[in-house]
């Protein structure tokens, strides 16, 4: 007799849905992953949805609103497994900006009817709400990421994911180091490895797409890269990016921009 | 008894000459005796290890820079064909893979079935070792294949490879291979050793000395002359001449009794505040061996394998036991590597884990420099 499939959720919060879109991106593994899990509420996929409860619930996209603060206990409730995919619903995603920012202000400036608009002043991560069993980083995520989380939760293990520096993968992919080679600024030392150091093997600096790394040490970093040229408004706007809320990159962002 | 065991007999004292005009006869022996034929190579604006066709593609009017955090390539137009000392990549990179799959296994009807890769197709020739790194390469030997346990991706790839040094003439801003006994001048281990002679003239051309019968035999074959003693003289001017001009020194002696009297000194909470726990020094150091292995399966669960790679001592899982991290502190982390390098190996392997060559103070992106944290540290005086 065989066990019947696990069931598959996908939702979506405050994002641009690119996260959803790298499973979509599988596109080689996509009919494996249909054949070992029931993808049962992927809205982004297929308007057929099964109702829930589900065995995994893939989360994109942070909290915005009241309504989504609510919203994502009810996904919680009826997830047996949750995980959240990428920066936004792991470090509040670049809309976490206005963390620094005077909500209120925006909404009169940016909208011909501010009363129509109803969101929270913060941009928070899922974590900050419900309980998460696993944060996949990235903006977006790697897809080789999803696909090992996906199988390590299918064939019960742990998944492999690194949580040391870009460096360490940078290295071994044999890239010259952009900011030693080059005087680049590069977010890698303090960034979490899993995107396979792209933007050093296409000689840029490292963005922090994935948000900060094990043990980082960006107040060292960015005295370097003060030292390399950078002004203290480029030091801030390196660190607030896509993971700005994120608490080291938070602080570092902070310290500088006076 | 193998080729590359030490010569019966010395061969011609003063060694052999190969004018530069003739390298590329060099290269082509070695590539039809079917060695992967590997040599410095500039690319992207640094210094590689890659696939030498022929001496052209060798960093030929270029030299480097280098000083702690930086590493500048410059077209100097110097007419010296291994004008550059090194780069961050280091040979370990052919011997001891950065991510080498060990073995896969296949779910079959009546279990499952393993699959080991095999090494590499042909054995290495390497070209332009520098003696920092000829060490280096002996100290990997030492721990990868002499003791109990021998390492078997490290074996397939070492054995057989033919070495072929050559020596600094110009050392960089970070080296200090002399404070470390291991250069500028290959010491033992090596098939061949070269010295770049004038460069840019009509003579143009490298002094040979022999260090294995496959060495011998292979300047046999090329019909090499022998040297003079005035060519062995300027041999030896060029290397004393890069031996006073070393970026750094460091007494190492002293170096293993300050690291053992300062386990608990204030200085590693300094080195701290800097170091970014990135573990770029032990990817760039040619001696730094540790691995970790990675075990994965696919979706059906038909296919699993298990992959191995470089790790790093600055990480929390490579003293990740149940319960925690070891090793929390950066502070403590610096501590750990600088004194396996510069103490406990000795203890271990009777010999340095450092070897000079300055890497680990170049490619560091915060520039911190291992010899000047040994220097800051308060001297022994028992």
């Amino acid at each position: 007799m065989t066990e019947p499939l696990k069931t598959l959720a996908v939702w979506k919060f405050a994002s641009c849905d690119g996260c959803q879109l790298s499973i979509l991106d599988c596109e080689d593994e996509l009919l494996a992953i249909a054949g070992a899990i029931r993808i049962a509420n992927f809205t982004e996929a297929s308007s057929h949805v099964i109702d829930g409860p589900y065995d995994l619930s893939l989360v994109e996209g942070s909290i915005t609103t009241a309504h989504d603060a609510e919203r994502i206990r009810e996904v919680r409730a009826q997830s047996r497994f949750l995980v959240t995919i990428g920066a936004c619903a792991t470090a509040g995603g670049i809309q976490a900006l206005r963390n620094f920012a005077d909500v209120a202000e925006y909404r009169r400036v940016v909208y011909a009817r501010p009363d129509y608009i109803e969101t929270l002043a913060t941009s928070t991560p899922i974590a900050q709400h419900v309980k998460v069993d696993f944060e996949l980083r990235g903006c977006p995520i790697d897809k080789r990421q999803l696909l090992e989380v996906l199988s390590a939760y299918l064939h019960h293990r742990k998944p492999v994911i690194s949580t040391e520096s870009v460096c360490t993968e940078c290295k071994r992919r044999g890239n010259p180091c952009v900011m030693v080679a080059h005087g680049t600024p590069c977010l890698g030392p303090v960034t979490q490895a899993g995107c396979g150091a792209i933007c050093p093997a296409f000689n840029r600096g490292c963005y922090g797409c994935f948000g900060p790394m094990e043990s980082p040490n960006a107040a060292s970093l960015a005295d370097r890269m003060a030292q390399l040229g950078m002004t203290e408004p480029e030091l801030q706007r390196v660190f607030r990016t896509f993971n700005a809320g994120a608490a080291a990159f938070r602080a570092e962002g902070e310290r500088h921009g006076r | 008894m193998t080729s590359n065991d030490p010569p019966a007999s010395p061969t011609a004292e003063a060694g052999h000459i190969l004018p530069a005009a003739h390298f590329d006869a060099l290269l082509t022996l070695l590539h039809e005796d079917g060695f992967d034929v590997r040599g410095p190579r500039v690319q992207g604006g640094a210094l590689e290890i890659g696939k030498l066709p022929n001496a052209a593609a060798l960093p030929q009017g270029c030299s480097a820079t280098q000083e702690p955090g930086a590493w500048r390539l410059q077209h100097t137009g110097t007419p010296a064909w291994f004008g550059i000392t090194h780069g961050g990549m280091s040979w370990k990179a052919l011997l001891h893979p950065a991510r080498t799959r060990l073995w896969s296994a296949e779910r079959t009807a009546d279990g499952f079935s393993v699959h080991e890769d095999a090494g590499p197709a042909k054995p290495f020739a390497f070209i332009g070792v520098r003696a920092c790194d000829l060490r280096a390469i002996a100290v990997q030997d030492n721990v990868l294949q002499r003791g109990p346990y021998v390492d078997a991706v490290y074996n397939a790839r070492r054995n057989g490879a033919f070495l072929v040094t050559v020596d600094c003439a110009e050392p960089s801003g970070t080296c200090f291979c002399v404070s470390m006994g291991s250069g500028p001048a290959a010491g033992s281990g090596y098939d061949l050793a070269l010295t770049e002679l004038d460069a840019g003239s009509a003579s143009h051309r490298f002094l040979v000395r022999t260090g294995s019968r496959a060495g011998e035999a292979v300047v046999q074959r090329l019909g090499l002359c022998e040297a003079t003693h005035q060519d062995s003289a300027s041999a030896k001017a060029i290397v004393e001449g890069a031996s006073a001009r070393m970026g750094r020194s460091m007494d190492a002696t002293a170096a293993r009794a300050t690291l053992s009297a300062n386990r608990e000194s204030p200085h590693w909470q300094d080195v701290a505040q800097r170091c970014l726990s990135c573990g770029n020094c032990t990817m760039v150091c040619p001696t730094c061996f540790c691995t970790t292995v990675e075990d994965t399966s696919d979706l059906s669960g038909d296919i699993a394998e298990r992959w191995r790679l470089w790790d790093s001592c600055f990480t929390f899982g490579f003293t990740h036991v149940a319960g925690g991290t070891v090793r929390e502190s950066a502070g403590a982390r610096y501590r750990h590597w600088i004194s396996h390098k510069l103490l406990n190996l000795h203890e271990q392997f009777d010999e340095s884990g450092c070897v000079g060559c300055g890497r680990c103070i170049t490619w560091c992106p915060v520039g911190i420099d291992i010899t000047a944290e040994v220097a800051a540290l308060p001297q022994d005086v028992s």
